[in-house]
């Protein structure tokens, strides 16, 4: 796919420096060093040399030398990512896109917001709120994350259930192709006639061109939000009632779930009065007009007692329902306070598995000698199963790598996916292989080589080559015909 | 309820090694939709897709139904209203044989579309007959899935260009607990913004078009929502506004009686000014759905939907042996070749249907 670029690091700066400003073409380690990882820390590489441009032209002409050269392009927003999609190739450029972070317009009327790929999640909705407007997708790095990095992972949050994933919340996209063209994907009509490249470059991590612009849909923003807040004494009994909720026609603007691990560190952390003994917590937000909330919140209230909940508390003011949230948004720091370092995993699951899910893996947890939180978007089946281990203990990151590799398989195996929103990566580029065959990563590879012909964009990333996948199957088969054999030996 | 994926699949590697082209065809009620097909392209042979069907999965508390692709739309209806649930994007009929496969396909949506999302949005994953005959699947059952590129979506609006589905999975939601509409006359240059700014309101509203001087909306939810804002929003509440709607999603409204005119659908930003020029209006979608009826040359339309920040194409009648669909820049022509390639190598699935070079 790739060959070795022709062209050396100092040729290549200098021929951006002829259109970018010197001071940000940069080539010395001690200022690329920042770039070297994403948010997903554990994997890291030094670029050839990181570019800031600030136009869209420049950004064309970094595409079309590199595309001459056969340097590869790793796109980089904020860095949040958690899949080490951002992660640095050697032999190439990090194209970092902070200075493209200007709000562009927003139409109230319309109820859209044209933006630089650089503006973060956040912003937008902070913007909007003058006129009673906000963006939906919140993933929970908003305060940081941008919004080009949202199109390039699909990004989904805590509201995706009712509201949505980036797919549905915009309305196109401007992007440099590999080659240097300047295309708008998409336009300010609902559905344009054609084959949908707007959906299929949403959530392409970066390898199928580079977002230069983007024009999003705003909502209003609702009237009333309040939250029901329901213990209960067992996993089993909090997943059968998230069921219950949908099944009572209910689809909360969020349905969030956590485990008792999560429930006490998260408590300690934000003191938001969780019942602390609790097996597991939902917390249920209902939004919409006044009368709406009303009627559903009653309805949310007594489905959860009748499916056994151990204790109810809803919200009786905006102070109450942003202090019960905040636990569950603080869950991540709170168990980092428990542990010295952890591990967040990403699946999908049927929703009707998730006791089924949460009972294995506590076994699981067990086998590897690992603690794991657990929290989770319940309302979409999106796991986060938080791994706690200790990367200073040799091997403990090794063995934490595996007992997330049991997890993702878990998640296919009952019918979901390796990945809800944290995309793939570097990180489980190999579970690709268990998660589709052959024939369909080489179809990935085909529809990348459409856009990318000279494999420049992100290489190395997303799909996985397939002769590594006979490899990883075949180790995983092993694998697992190994633990049937131990767990016959046992029986 | 039968799967014939394997004879489907079979036709496929036959046409491929006979060096033949294939019509894909549900149940036929979307014929009048894309080009002719081109006469350069030889015989086509039809794919008939239309026998595929049946529910493969249904779990009603997961919001997700798995259909075989040549499933009638009233079918999957029938067994979802058992449940109490629709399909949000209120897929036109435009006949009983209407199937979820060509709906896809054409990625047609009703009034409710800007509000509850289109069929694009509700696909979670499909199975897909290649141009080599591999039968593939992409996405899953799931809501919330980034593994590998979107394929899925990627089919709405290709016309089959790139496959034939076999498969497809959906989010299906709960159906509304009470409805109503509201109806007023308004003339047609000042309904963008009243329609436009009640859409900013966080009331439940879910769906709005206008048409012979009268704007529609609807509004759909708690029925304590419904009735509050209806109470504050001015309009008549109309006696059968569900049937009105269902005239609208299935093009019975008599705006699209004549069938020989031409049907030009306008897909713009709500707000931008509907050009000026000579034919009929109706405006769905609170505006970035607009029907226009009229002679016009697609090359004349093109700039006007342009400065509308949209597009337009030949929805009906007219032309069908020239282009129906709006022009593509060179650039985008390249991928989108390139994606047919990478899909069907030897052009066998429904060649010339979306655009004359593809």
């Amino acid at each position: 796919m790739t060959t070795r670029p022709n062209i050396s690091k100092a040729d290549l700066a200098e021929q951006f420096r002829t259109f970018v400003d010197a001071d940000f073409v940069i080539t010395d380690n001690e200022t690329i060093k920042p770039y070297e990882c994403d948010g997903m820390s554990m994997y890291c590489e030094m670029p050839l040399l990181v570019v800031l441009p600030e136009t869209v032209t420049q950004v064309q002409r970094i595409m079309r030398i590199c595309h001459e050269h056969g340097v590869p392009v790793v796109a980089r927003g904020a860095g949040t990512g958690l899949s080490a999609g951002a992660m640095p190739n050697k032999e190439g450029v990090v194209l970092s896109l902070a200075k493209f972070n200007r709000i562009l317009h927003i139409d109230p009327l319309a109820r859209t917001a044209s933006l630089q790929p650089g503006v973060r999640n956040l912003a937008i909705s902070e913007e909007a709120a003058q006129y009673g407007l906000y963006y939906g997708p919140d993933p929970s790095s908003q305060i940081a994350c941008t919004i080009g990095g949202n199109v390039a992972e699909n990004s989904g949050g805590v509201h995706c259930l009712k509201y949505g994933l980036t797919v549905h919340n915009i309305f196109s996209v401007e992007m440099v192709t590999a080659e240097g063209d300047v295309v708008t994907v998409g336009s300010d009509g609902l559905d344009n006639g054609g084959m949908d490249l707007l959906a299929l470059l949403t959530g392409s991590e970066g390898l199928l061109g580079v977002v230069t612009e983007v024009k999003v849909k705003l909502l209003p923003k609702p009237e009333v939000a309040r939250v029901v807040m329901a213990g209960f004494d067992s996993v089993q009994n909090a997943g059968d009632a998230v069921g219950g909720i949908i099944a009572h026609g209910i689809i909360p603007a969020g349905l969030e779930m956590m485990d008792g691990y999560a429930i006490v560190a998260a408590d300690d952390f934000a003191g938001a009065g969780y019942p602390r003994e609790a097996k597991a917590l939902l917390l249920c937000e209902v939004d919409g007009t006044e009368e709406e909330v009303l009627e559903h919140i009653v309805a949310a209230e007594a489905v959860f007692r009748k499916l056994g909940a151990t204790s109810v508390r809803t919200s009786q003011s905006e102070e109450e329902r942003v202090l019960l949230w905040l636990g569950r948004k603080s869950a991540f720091p709170a168990v980092g306070r428990i542990s010295p370092d952890y591990y967040c995993m990403d699946g999908t699951i049927p929703r009707r598995h998730i006791a089924h899910v949460l009972i294995e893996m506590q076994k699981m947890s067990e086998k590897f000698g690992l603690r794991v939180a657990n929290v989770f978007h319940a309302g979409d089946g999106n796991l986060h199963p938080l791994i706690l281990f200790d990367a200073n203990v040799p091997g403990e990151f090794e063995r934490t790598e595996a007992f997330g590799a049991s997890i993702l398989n878990m998640c296919v195996e009952v019918g979901g996916c390796i990945t809800g929103e944290h995309g793939v990566g570097v990180e489980k580029i190999r579970q690709m292989a268990i998660q589709f065959n052959d024939l369909e990563l080489q179809q990935f590879h085909d529809v990348k080589a459409a856009f990318d012909p000279a494999g420049i964009l992100n290489p190395g990333k997303g799909v996985p080559a397939l002769k590594f996948c006979q490899e990883y199957r075949a180790l995983e088969y092993k694998q697992h015909q190994h633990e049937h054999t131990e767990a016959a030996q046992h029986a | 309820m039968p799967d014939i994926s394997q004879q489907l699949q079979e036709q496929v590697l036959q046409a491929r090694s006979g060096k033949e082209k294939l019509s894909i065809v549900g149940g036929g009620t979307k014929a009048f939709m894309g080009r002719a097909p081109s006469s350069d392209a030889g015989a086509l042979n039809v794919l008939n897709v239309g026998e595929h069907t049946g529910i493969v999965a249904y779990h009603p508390v997961e919001l997700v139904m798995t259909v075989r692709a040549g499933t009638p739309l009233s079918d999957i209806e029938a067994a979802l209203a058992e449940q109490g649930q629709a399909l949000h994007f209120e897929p036109p009929h435009f006949g009983a044989e209407s199937t979820i496969g060509g709906t896809f396909a054409c990625n047609l949506s009703g009034p409710g579309r800007p509000w509850a999302g289109s069929v694009r949005d509700q696909v979670l994953g499909i199975r897909l007959l290649n141009g080599k005959g591999e039968h593939l699947r992409f996405g899953g059952e799931v809501m919330k899935n980034v593994a590998g590129y979107d394929v899925s979506r990627l089919q709405a609006g290709a016309l089959g260009t790139l496959g034939v589905m076999t498969e497809i999975s959906l989010k299906v939601m709960p159906g509304p607990a009470a409805s109503l509409t509201l109806v007023q006359d308004m003339a047609m240059d000042e309904v963008l913004h009243y329609m436009n700014s009640r859409a900013a309101e966080p009331k439940p509203i879910t769906a709005a078009c206008w048409v012979d001087g009268k704007v529609y909306l609807r509004l759909s939810g708690a029925k304590s929502a419904v009735e509050a804002t209806a109470e504050k929003w001015s309009g008549d509440v109309m006696e059968k506004g569900e049937a009105f709607w269902r005239s609208v999603q299935d093009m019975q409204h008599e705006f699209f009686a004549d069938k020989d005119e031409p049907l030009w659908r306008f897909s713009v930003g709500s707000t931008a000014a509907t050009p000026k020029i000579e034919g009929q209006w109706f405006i769905d979608w609170a505006g970035s759905q607009r029907w226009f009826r009229g002679t016009a040359e697609l090359g004349d339309l093109e700039p006007l939907a342009r400065t509308a920040g949209g597009q337009v194409s030949l929805f009906r009648g007219g032309d069908r042996s020239a282009e129906v669909m709006h022009s593509q820049p060179n650039a985008l022509k390249t991928i989108q070749q390139r994606v047919k390639n990478s899909f069907d190598p030897d052009g066998i699935f429904n060649p010339g249907r979306l655009y004359s070079w593809l």
